[in-house]
Protein backbone atom coordinates (compact mmCIF):
# COMPACT_ATOMS: atom_id res chain seq x y z
CA UNK A 1 0.00 0.00 0.00
CA UNK A 2 1.19 3.35 -1.02
CA UNK A 3 1.97 6.42 1.21
CA UNK A 4 -1.29 8.39 -0.33
CA UNK A 5 -3.66 5.54 -0.15
CA UNK A 6 -2.54 4.83 3.96
CA UNK A 7 -3.23 8.64 3.97
CA UNK A 8 -6.62 8.20 2.59
CA UNK A 9 -7.68 5.53 5.06
CA UNK A 10 -6.03 6.88 7.70
CA UNK A 11 -7.92 10.00 7.99
CA UNK A 12 -11.86 9.91 8.72
CA UNK A 13 -12.07 13.00 6.26
CA UNK A 14 -11.21 10.96 3.47
CA UNK A 15 -11.94 7.60 3.80
CA UNK A 16 -14.48 6.71 1.63
CA UNK A 17 -15.27 3.69 3.43
CA UNK A 18 -16.85 6.23 5.95
CA UNK A 19 -20.20 6.37 3.92
CA UNK A 20 -21.09 2.64 4.78
CA UNK A 21 -19.82 3.43 8.38
CA UNK A 22 -23.07 6.11 8.55
CA UNK A 23 -25.34 4.04 6.52
CA UNK A 24 -24.33 1.33 9.21
CA UNK A 25 -24.86 3.02 12.16
CA UNK A 26 -28.18 4.03 10.86
CA UNK A 27 -29.17 0.19 9.73
CA UNK A 28 -27.83 -0.75 13.29
CA UNK A 29 -30.62 1.49 15.13
CA UNK A 30 -32.98 0.29 12.67
CA UNK A 31 -36.08 -2.03 14.57
CA UNK A 32 -36.82 -4.98 12.22
CA UNK A 33 -38.43 -7.83 12.19
CA UNK A 34 -40.27 -8.46 15.60
CA UNK A 35 -39.38 -5.50 16.72
CA UNK A 36 -35.67 -5.12 18.29
CA UNK A 37 -32.44 -2.81 16.94
CA UNK A 38 -28.91 -4.37 17.13
CA UNK A 39 -28.74 -1.61 19.50
CA UNK A 40 -31.30 -2.84 21.94
CA UNK A 41 -28.49 -5.82 22.80
CA UNK A 42 -25.27 -4.49 21.52
CA UNK A 43 -24.26 -1.23 23.61
CA UNK A 44 -20.73 -1.87 22.16
CA UNK A 45 -18.92 -4.11 20.22
CA UNK A 46 -15.66 -3.00 20.29
CA UNK A 47 -13.00 -5.68 19.37
CA UNK A 48 -15.68 -8.22 18.40
CA UNK A 49 -14.45 -8.43 14.48
CA UNK A 50 -10.74 -8.99 15.39
CA UNK A 51 -11.95 -12.60 17.18
CA UNK A 52 -14.32 -13.35 13.89
CA UNK A 53 -14.55 -15.94 11.90
CA UNK A 54 -15.08 -17.81 15.47
CA UNK A 55 -17.25 -21.41 16.13
CA UNK A 56 -20.84 -20.75 16.92
CA UNK A 57 -21.62 -23.39 19.22
CA UNK A 58 -25.81 -22.68 18.34
CA UNK A 59 -25.43 -22.86 14.74
CA UNK A 60 -22.74 -25.42 15.04
CA UNK A 61 -20.58 -23.97 12.00
CA UNK A 62 -17.70 -22.08 11.40
CA UNK A 63 -19.18 -18.08 11.64
CA UNK A 64 -17.55 -14.85 9.77
CA UNK A 65 -18.71 -11.26 11.15
CA UNK A 66 -21.10 -11.12 7.68
CA UNK A 67 -22.52 -14.82 8.74
CA UNK A 68 -22.82 -13.72 12.59
CA UNK A 69 -24.55 -10.61 11.36
CA UNK A 70 -27.17 -12.82 9.45
CA UNK A 71 -27.11 -14.96 12.07
CA UNK A 72 -28.69 -12.41 14.44
CA UNK A 73 -31.03 -10.68 12.32
CA UNK A 74 -32.42 -14.74 11.92
CA UNK A 75 -32.45 -15.86 14.68
CA UNK A 76 -33.09 -13.16 17.33
CA UNK A 77 -34.24 -10.32 15.49
CA UNK A 78 -36.35 -12.60 13.45
CA UNK A 79 -35.74 -10.49 10.50
CA UNK A 80 -34.72 -11.96 6.86
CA UNK A 81 -31.05 -12.05 5.81
CA UNK A 82 -29.41 -9.64 4.19
CA UNK A 83 -27.87 -11.64 0.44
CA UNK A 84 -23.99 -11.24 0.49
CA UNK A 85 -22.09 -7.86 -0.42
CA UNK A 86 -25.66 -6.33 -0.27
CA UNK A 87 -25.17 -2.37 0.68
CA UNK A 88 -26.56 -3.35 3.73
CA UNK A 89 -24.64 -5.89 4.99
CA UNK A 90 -21.30 -4.36 4.38
CA UNK A 91 -22.51 -1.47 5.91
CA UNK A 92 -23.45 -3.30 8.64
CA UNK A 93 -20.26 -5.15 8.55
CA UNK A 94 -17.97 -2.02 8.04
CA UNK A 95 -19.99 -0.28 11.11
CA UNK A 96 -19.03 -3.35 13.54
CA UNK A 97 -15.59 -3.63 11.95
CA UNK A 98 -14.72 0.17 13.50
CA UNK A 99 -15.15 -0.65 16.35
CA UNK A 100 -12.21 -3.37 16.34
CA UNK A 101 -9.92 -0.60 15.32
CA UNK A 102 -6.74 -0.95 16.62
CA UNK A 103 -7.31 -3.98 18.46
CA UNK A 104 -4.74 -7.17 17.74
CA UNK A 105 -6.69 -10.10 15.70
CA UNK A 106 -7.28 -12.83 17.73
CA UNK A 107 -8.61 -15.96 15.97
CA UNK A 108 -7.86 -20.20 16.16
CA UNK A 109 -6.15 -21.74 13.26
CA UNK A 110 -8.08 -23.23 11.00
CA UNK A 111 -6.62 -26.52 9.72
CA UNK A 112 -8.94 -26.71 6.89
CA UNK A 113 -8.26 -23.58 6.11
CA UNK A 114 -4.73 -24.33 5.69
CA UNK A 115 -5.04 -27.00 3.65
CA UNK A 116 -6.98 -24.41 0.99
CA UNK A 117 -4.01 -22.34 1.19
CA UNK A 118 -1.83 -24.84 -0.11
CA UNK A 119 -3.81 -26.65 -2.39
CA UNK A 120 -3.44 -26.29 -6.28
CA UNK A 121 -6.50 -25.47 -7.73
CA UNK A 122 -7.35 -23.81 -11.52
CA UNK A 123 -5.95 -24.01 -14.68
CA UNK A 124 -2.79 -22.21 -13.77
CA UNK A 125 -2.31 -24.85 -11.39
CA UNK A 126 -1.57 -22.57 -8.75
CA UNK A 127 -2.01 -22.51 -4.45
CA UNK A 128 -2.61 -19.12 -2.45
CA UNK A 129 0.93 -19.97 -0.68
CA UNK A 130 3.10 -19.72 -4.25
CA UNK A 131 2.32 -16.00 -3.98
CA UNK A 132 1.57 -15.17 -0.88
CA UNK A 133 4.26 -17.58 0.99
CA UNK A 134 6.78 -17.87 -1.87
CA UNK A 135 6.60 -14.65 -3.43
CA UNK A 136 5.32 -12.04 -1.08
CA UNK A 137 6.90 -8.84 -1.53
CA UNK A 138 7.67 -9.41 -5.56
CA UNK A 139 5.42 -8.07 -8.19
CA UNK A 140 2.47 -9.16 -10.16
CA UNK A 141 1.40 -7.65 -12.74
CA UNK A 142 3.23 -4.07 -11.52
CA UNK A 143 1.91 -4.26 -7.84
CA UNK A 144 3.39 -5.57 -4.94
CA UNK A 145 2.41 -9.27 -4.03
CA UNK A 146 1.25 -8.78 -0.04
CA UNK A 147 1.67 -11.45 2.45
CA UNK A 148 -1.64 -11.90 2.36
CA UNK A 149 -2.70 -10.24 6.02
CA UNK A 150 -6.51 -9.84 6.09
CA UNK A 151 -6.38 -6.80 8.44
CA UNK A 152 -8.77 -3.85 6.89
CA UNK A 153 -12.33 -5.77 5.87
CA UNK A 154 -14.40 -4.78 4.87
CA UNK A 155 -12.65 -2.15 2.93
CA UNK A 156 -12.53 0.03 0.01
CA UNK A 157 -10.84 -0.77 -3.41
CA UNK A 158 -10.20 2.03 -5.24
CA UNK A 159 -10.12 -0.59 -8.43
CA UNK A 160 -13.72 -1.65 -7.15
CA UNK A 161 -14.77 1.32 -6.83
CA UNK A 162 -16.61 -0.11 -3.82
CA UNK A 163 -16.04 -1.34 -0.76
CA UNK A 164 -15.76 -5.32 -0.81
CA UNK A 165 -15.58 -8.28 1.93
CA UNK A 166 -13.02 -10.39 2.34
CA UNK A 167 -14.63 -13.22 -0.02
CA UNK A 168 -15.15 -10.86 -2.68
CA UNK A 169 -11.44 -10.35 -2.61
CA UNK A 170 -10.55 -14.36 -2.18
CA UNK A 171 -13.07 -14.66 -5.28
CA UNK A 172 -10.98 -12.85 -7.20
CA UNK A 173 -7.97 -14.37 -6.71
CA UNK A 174 -9.52 -17.63 -7.41
CA UNK A 175 -10.74 -16.07 -10.55
CA UNK A 176 -7.15 -14.99 -11.65
CA UNK A 177 -6.15 -18.39 -10.75
CA UNK A 178 -8.82 -19.77 -13.44
CA UNK A 179 -10.22 -21.99 -9.89
CA UNK A 180 -13.71 -21.82 -10.08
CA UNK A 181 -14.51 -19.73 -6.94
CA UNK A 182 -16.51 -21.40 -4.20
CA UNK A 183 -19.85 -19.28 -4.35
CA UNK A 184 -20.10 -16.12 -1.17
CA UNK A 185 -20.96 -17.71 1.98
CA UNK A 186 -19.37 -20.61 1.40
CA UNK A 187 -18.00 -23.14 4.61
CA UNK A 188 -14.94 -23.21 1.96
CA UNK A 189 -13.96 -19.36 2.29
CA UNK A 190 -14.90 -19.15 5.82
CA UNK A 191 -12.46 -21.57 6.38
CA UNK A 192 -10.07 -19.81 4.30
CA UNK A 193 -10.79 -16.53 6.43
CA UNK A 194 -10.12 -17.93 9.22
CA UNK A 195 -6.54 -19.44 8.58
CA UNK A 196 -5.54 -16.21 6.60
CA UNK A 197 -6.74 -13.74 9.96
CA UNK A 198 -5.34 -16.41 11.88
CA UNK A 199 -1.54 -15.98 10.11
CA UNK A 200 -2.46 -12.06 10.89
CA UNK A 201 -2.63 -12.71 14.81
CA UNK A 202 -1.13 -9.95 16.59
CA UNK A 203 -1.58 -7.55 13.88
CA UNK A 204 -3.69 -4.44 14.47
CA UNK A 205 -7.04 -4.35 12.67
CA UNK A 206 -7.90 -1.23 10.71
CA UNK A 207 -11.16 -1.33 9.12
CA UNK A 208 -12.37 -0.03 7.10
CA UNK A 209 -9.75 0.17 5.32
CA UNK A 210 -8.42 1.66 1.62
CA UNK A 211 -6.75 -0.54 -0.72
CA UNK A 212 -5.61 0.49 -4.35
CA UNK B 1 -24.93 3.19 -4.37
CA UNK B 2 -28.02 5.10 -4.42
CA UNK B 3 -27.02 6.96 -0.80
CA UNK B 4 -27.00 10.81 -1.27
CA UNK B 5 -24.24 11.59 1.47
CA UNK B 6 -21.12 14.08 1.64
CA UNK B 7 -18.44 14.72 4.25
CA UNK B 8 -16.87 18.16 4.82
CA UNK B 9 -14.00 18.91 6.98
CA UNK B 10 -13.50 22.63 7.77
CA UNK B 11 -11.46 23.83 10.42
CA UNK B 12 -13.44 24.95 13.40
CA UNK B 13 -11.26 27.74 13.96
CA UNK B 14 -8.76 29.71 12.27
CA UNK B 15 -6.38 33.25 11.98
CA UNK B 16 -7.59 36.27 10.00
CA UNK B 17 -5.50 35.41 6.66
CA UNK B 18 -4.27 32.07 7.38
CA UNK B 19 -5.10 29.08 5.06
CA UNK B 20 -6.70 26.85 5.85
CA UNK B 21 -7.36 23.20 3.79
CA UNK B 22 -10.86 22.18 3.28
CA UNK B 23 -11.95 18.26 2.29
CA UNK B 24 -14.80 17.28 0.66
CA UNK B 25 -15.84 13.87 0.07
CA UNK B 26 -19.47 13.20 -2.04
CA UNK B 27 -20.99 9.85 -1.77
CA UNK B 28 -21.63 9.15 -5.95
CA UNK B 29 -21.21 6.03 -8.54
CA UNK B 30 -19.88 8.37 -10.63
CA UNK B 31 -21.06 6.27 -13.92
CA UNK B 32 -19.19 7.03 -16.72
CA UNK B 33 -21.63 6.50 -19.65
CA UNK B 34 -19.27 4.30 -20.98
CA UNK B 35 -20.26 1.13 -19.86
CA UNK B 36 -22.24 -1.24 -20.84
CA UNK B 37 -24.03 -4.72 -18.92
CA UNK B 38 -23.22 -8.03 -19.71
CA UNK B 39 -25.98 -8.29 -22.24
CA UNK B 40 -24.44 -5.21 -24.24
CA UNK B 41 -27.43 -2.86 -23.01
CA UNK B 42 -25.40 0.82 -22.29
CA UNK B 43 -25.35 2.15 -18.95
CA UNK B 44 -26.48 5.55 -18.86
CA UNK B 45 -24.42 8.46 -17.88
CA UNK B 46 -25.02 9.35 -13.94
CA UNK B 47 -22.53 12.00 -12.74
CA UNK B 48 -21.93 15.13 -10.38
CA UNK B 49 -21.51 17.30 -12.71
CA UNK B 50 -20.40 20.41 -10.92
CA UNK B 51 -19.02 21.57 -7.24
CA UNK B 52 -19.29 25.04 -5.92
CA UNK B 53 -18.26 26.15 -2.62
CA UNK B 54 -19.03 29.69 -1.49
CA UNK B 55 -18.19 31.55 1.78
CA UNK B 56 -20.36 33.67 3.21
CA UNK B 57 -22.15 33.85 -0.30
CA UNK B 58 -19.08 34.63 -1.95
CA UNK B 59 -18.43 31.73 -4.75
CA UNK B 60 -14.23 30.45 -3.20
CA UNK B 61 -14.37 27.02 -5.44
CA UNK B 62 -15.75 26.26 -8.41
CA UNK B 63 -14.70 22.60 -10.14
CA UNK B 64 -16.65 21.03 -13.17
CA UNK B 65 -16.80 17.11 -13.00
CA UNK B 66 -16.28 14.53 -15.94
CA UNK B 67 -16.85 10.60 -16.63
CA UNK B 68 -13.34 9.97 -16.03
CA UNK B 69 -13.30 10.90 -12.06
CA UNK B 70 -13.69 8.01 -9.48
CA UNK B 71 -16.72 7.39 -7.57
CA UNK B 72 -17.29 9.00 -4.26
CA UNK B 73 -15.13 11.70 -5.58
CA UNK B 74 -12.91 13.42 -3.04
CA UNK B 75 -12.29 17.25 -3.37
CA UNK B 76 -9.41 19.17 -1.73
CA UNK B 77 -9.00 22.62 -2.05
CA UNK B 78 -7.93 25.36 0.41
CA UNK B 79 -8.84 29.22 1.04
CA UNK B 80 -8.00 32.04 3.34
CA UNK B 81 -10.07 32.63 6.52
CA UNK B 82 -11.71 36.01 6.04
CA UNK B 83 -14.45 35.88 8.89
CA UNK B 84 -16.65 34.25 10.44
CA UNK B 85 -19.41 32.75 9.12
CA UNK B 86 -20.45 29.61 7.12
CA UNK B 87 -19.21 27.91 4.03
CA UNK B 88 -21.68 26.17 1.79
CA UNK B 89 -21.19 22.83 -0.47
CA UNK B 90 -22.98 22.34 -3.17
CA UNK B 91 -22.93 18.98 -5.42
CA UNK B 92 -25.13 19.03 -8.69
CA UNK B 93 -25.40 16.07 -11.56
CA UNK B 94 -27.61 14.51 -13.62
CA UNK B 95 -30.83 12.91 -12.75
CA UNK B 96 -31.63 15.65 -10.89
CA UNK B 97 -28.79 14.80 -8.14
CA UNK B 98 -28.32 17.39 -5.68
CA UNK B 99 -26.53 17.87 -2.12
CA UNK B 100 -25.69 20.91 -0.45
CA UNK B 101 -23.70 20.56 3.10
CA UNK B 102 -22.62 23.63 5.14
CA UNK B 103 -19.90 24.40 7.98
CA UNK B 104 -19.25 27.05 10.37
CA UNK B 105 -16.06 28.43 10.72
CA UNK B 106 -14.91 31.16 13.79
CA UNK B 107 -11.95 33.20 12.60
CA UNK B 108 -10.43 35.00 15.47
Amino acid sequence: MGRETRAMQDDDATNPAMFWVLEGEALFKNKEGSGKACLDCHSTLKGVAARYPAQDAKQGRLLNLEGRINACRTERMGAAAFPYESRELLSLTAYVALQSRGAPIEVRKSDVGEKFFHLRQGQLNLSCAQCHDERWGKKLAGTPIPQAHPTGYPLYRLEWQNLGSLQRRLRNCLTGMRAEAWPFGAPELVELERYLMWRARGMKMESPAVRP
Amino acid sequence: MSGRRAIVTVPKQAKRGEVIEIKTLAQHAMETGYRRTQEGVAIARDIIRTFVCTYNGAEVFRMELHPAIAANPLIAFSTVATESGTLEFKWSGDNGYTVTETAGITVV
